[in-house]
């Protein structure tokens, strides 16, 4: 009798899986970590620059005599506005560096999903934008006396991770899509950049873009998440666009959204290039 | 009850097409774009077995590295079957992935910013390995491509040879059981080159069941290295076997190569060594029964710096005893002789022309 020996079929139960994973994406966040410690330049880009720009805008509220709590609400603006440009640089344009360096090749190699990959991006991401995001509330709030409401502190916390999760989701979807659009990619972030930071009222209610508009804008996780949480942090003044709840099911939605749009679009995207050919190729 | 293990790399009729569009420009403005289709493997059929250290050797262009990405999983054929460790490239991506680790030539990967240590323990993290586990595997092959002294140092600060032995600690620090080496060595000093070649040779003794398949345009890196060859051509196989035999099949005729004297006593008046472009004597009428004896082909002499060289290309290795026993009778004297062995690099570009000859001297003294 004869029988053929072939290596044992890698049957992954869903436990091992899930490690691979988890080891594929804390592997990844690793050096998004030790990017903070190995390069602190970004404490001038990435702290103070915006703290300027945060600090531009608060002065102009004092000079139009607004409530203190608007300086409040520009630095809350000025902090998420940090995790909008880590969304966009180090994440949606990141598969295209790593095109380049040669190292979406090894990580496609890699037995892991991709989008753990991507997720490690994201944690890594996350935790130093955290990081940044915490320093311009602090010292802005340091600055211009500001006081926050600490009433809902479970639901502003629900609010902000959503808000995040959401936000990284369309990342991870903006990372596949940006591999279809490979020399594109600086004017598709130049071109996103500034009008995301107006639509989705990093510095001003969305409610004064009406009804319509701020709708079409609530499809960046920011808008309502922002939206949410100043009215979480100033119970009184925030002219808000829809209430918390709702705000908390459209964000609840739009995780969904965006996690599953990541997924599928990511496994098109592969499928479509390993037949064209065009993934791992450099220079295109 | 026996058992047949299954190859470790097979391919069966394997193609693959790229549509490409190319645009011609007439003018200053117009332009007309026309689909065009290039075919990169055409028909490939090969397998390699366990344990073996397989070269692919080819041109550029010649399909070496989209065959390799097809069994690497990242690129799909448009015709035919492919195979690793008996699962089907197409279907079995994840299993396929886990068993298998490339690098390729001039490879920049990682980041730039962490350590060798974290780099290697980063991509072991890719696979799963313990972290215990992927620190005692960093030790070992930093120890072996003698590169512990480098541990702690950043990865931007390494030169191009330490870092391709980074990159080889990389693929193997996930223990796989096959290697995918596309041009390692390229642009690497000798030093760091051999040391590449002298740990692929030894990884692969560790473990009789690991396999290499090594695409190259260094033909004495083939020769030294691989078990088997095969030589692509425009997407074709056009010869594989053991070195050896490759280069055997091509030789048409056994070649000696001789340096003569002269017989002592035989000649006072003229040199017997010859004299700057000048044959002894009683070289050309040598040359000439040399020519005329049975199952010789062809006779070449030259003589240079004050040496007579003869070059013989005998139908048989037994003609070589007539031809002794003919310079005997004209006076000559063997000081050296030595037959020409063919080398891999005249079979490769008998098998894929003088094209290939002009474009690996260019690349090898570029």
């Amino acid at each position: 009798m004869t029988t053929t020996q072939v290596s044992p079929m890698f049957q992954q139960k869903p436990v091992e899986g899930l490690r691979l994973g988890l080891k594929t994406m804390l592997g990844r966040a690793y050096p998004r970590l030790m990017s903070v410690i190995r390069e602190p330049d970004w404490i001038l880009y990435e702290i103070i620059l915006p703290l300027l720009r945060v600090i531009a805008f608060v002065l102009v509220y004092k000079a139009l005599k607004a409530p203190t709590q608007y300086a409040g609400f520009v630095i809350l603006g000025g902090a998420l506005m940090a995790f909008w440009l880590n969304v966009l640089w180090m994440m949606a344009a990141q598969l295209h560096w790593e095109r380049l360096s040669g190292n979406l090749e090894l990580y496609l190699m890699a037995p892991a999903s991709m989008l753990w990959i991507l997720a490690g991006m994201a944690f890594g991401g996350m935790l130093i934008t955290l990081l940044r995001a915490a320093v311009i509330v602090v010292v802005g709030s340091l600055i211009f006396g500001v006081t926050y409401s600490t009433v809902f502190l479970p639901g502003l916390a629900l609010v902000f991770v959503l808000t995040l999760v959401a936000l990284y989701g369309l990342g991870s979807m903006l990372a596949s899509l940006y591999l279809l659009y490979n020399r594109q990619v600086w004017a598709i972030q130049e071109m996103i950049q500034e009008p995301v930071a107006l639509i989705t009222g990093l510095y001003f209610p969305i409610r004064a873009l009406g009804g319509y508009a701020g709708a079409a804008a609530s499809i960046i996780p920011l808008t309502l998440g922002m939206d949410a949480m100043r009215q979480l942090l100033f119970p009184r003044g925030w002219p808000s666009f829809l209430p918390v709840v709702w705000e908390i099911v459209i964000l609840l939605a739009l995780v969904v959204v965006f996690l599953v749009g990541a997924a599928k679009s990511f496994a098109y995207i592969e499928r479509r290039a390993k037949i064209e050919g065009r993934l791992t190729l450099k220079w295109q | 009850m026996s058992i047949i293990q299954v190859p470790a790399i097979q391919a069966i009729d394997l193609r693959r097409v790229y549509n490409t569009r190319s645009s011609n420009h007439r003018g200053a403005a117009a332009a007309i774009t026309r689909k065009k289709s290039i075919t990169a493997l055409d028909g490939v059929s090969l397998t390699i077995e366990r344990g073996e250290l397989f070269g692919l050797l080819g041109r550029n262009g010649a399909g070496k590295t989209t065959l390799i990405k097809i069994l690497t999983t990242l690129l799909a054929p448009t015709g035919g079957k492919a195979f690793v460790n008996g699962m089907d490239v197409t279907r079995n991506v994840l299993p396929i992935r886990q068993r298998i680790a490339m690098v390729s030539g001039g490879e920049q990967s990682g980041y730039g910013i962490l350590t060798v240590r974290e780099q290697l323990w980063m991509f072991a993290q890719f696979y799963g390995v313990p972290s215990r586990e992927a620190h005692r595997r960093i030790d070992e092959l930093l120890e072996a491509f003698d590169l512990s002294d480098q541990a702690s140092q950043k990865v931007y600060a390494l030169s191009t040879g330490m870092r391709q032995r980074i990159n080889l600690c990389r693929a193997l620090v996930s223990g796989p059981e096959i290697l995918f080496l596309d041009e390692p060595t390229v642009g690497l000093d000798v030093e760091a080159a051999r040391s590449v070649r002298e740990y692929v040779r030894s990884w692969m003794r560790q473990n009789p069941n690991r396999t290499v398949l090594l695409t190259t345009h260094y033909m004495f890196e083939a020769d030294e290295l691989c078990d088997r060859v095969a030589v692509i051509n425009r997407g074709q196989i056009v010869a594989q076997g053991a070195p050896n035999e490759l280069k055997r099949t091509l030789e048409e005729h056994v070649r000696f190569q001789l340096e003569l004297g002269e017989a002592s006593g035989k000649s006072s008046g003229d040199s017997s060594r010859g004299e700057e472009g000048h044959e002894a004597a009683w070289m050309p009428a040598f040359v000439e029964r040399l020519r005329a004896t049975d199952g010789v082909v062809d006779v070449h002499t030259e003589t240079r710096q004050g040496r007579t060289e003869l070059q013989l290309s005998l139908s048989r290795e037994d003609v070589i005893a007539p031809a002794m026993a003919t310079l005997n009778e004209a006076g000559g004297r063997v000081l050296t002789l030595r037959r020409i062995e063919p080398t891999l690099e005249e079979a490769f570009v008998r098998l894929v022309g003088k094209a290939a000859s002009d474009e690996y001297d260019k690349e090898a003294h570029a």
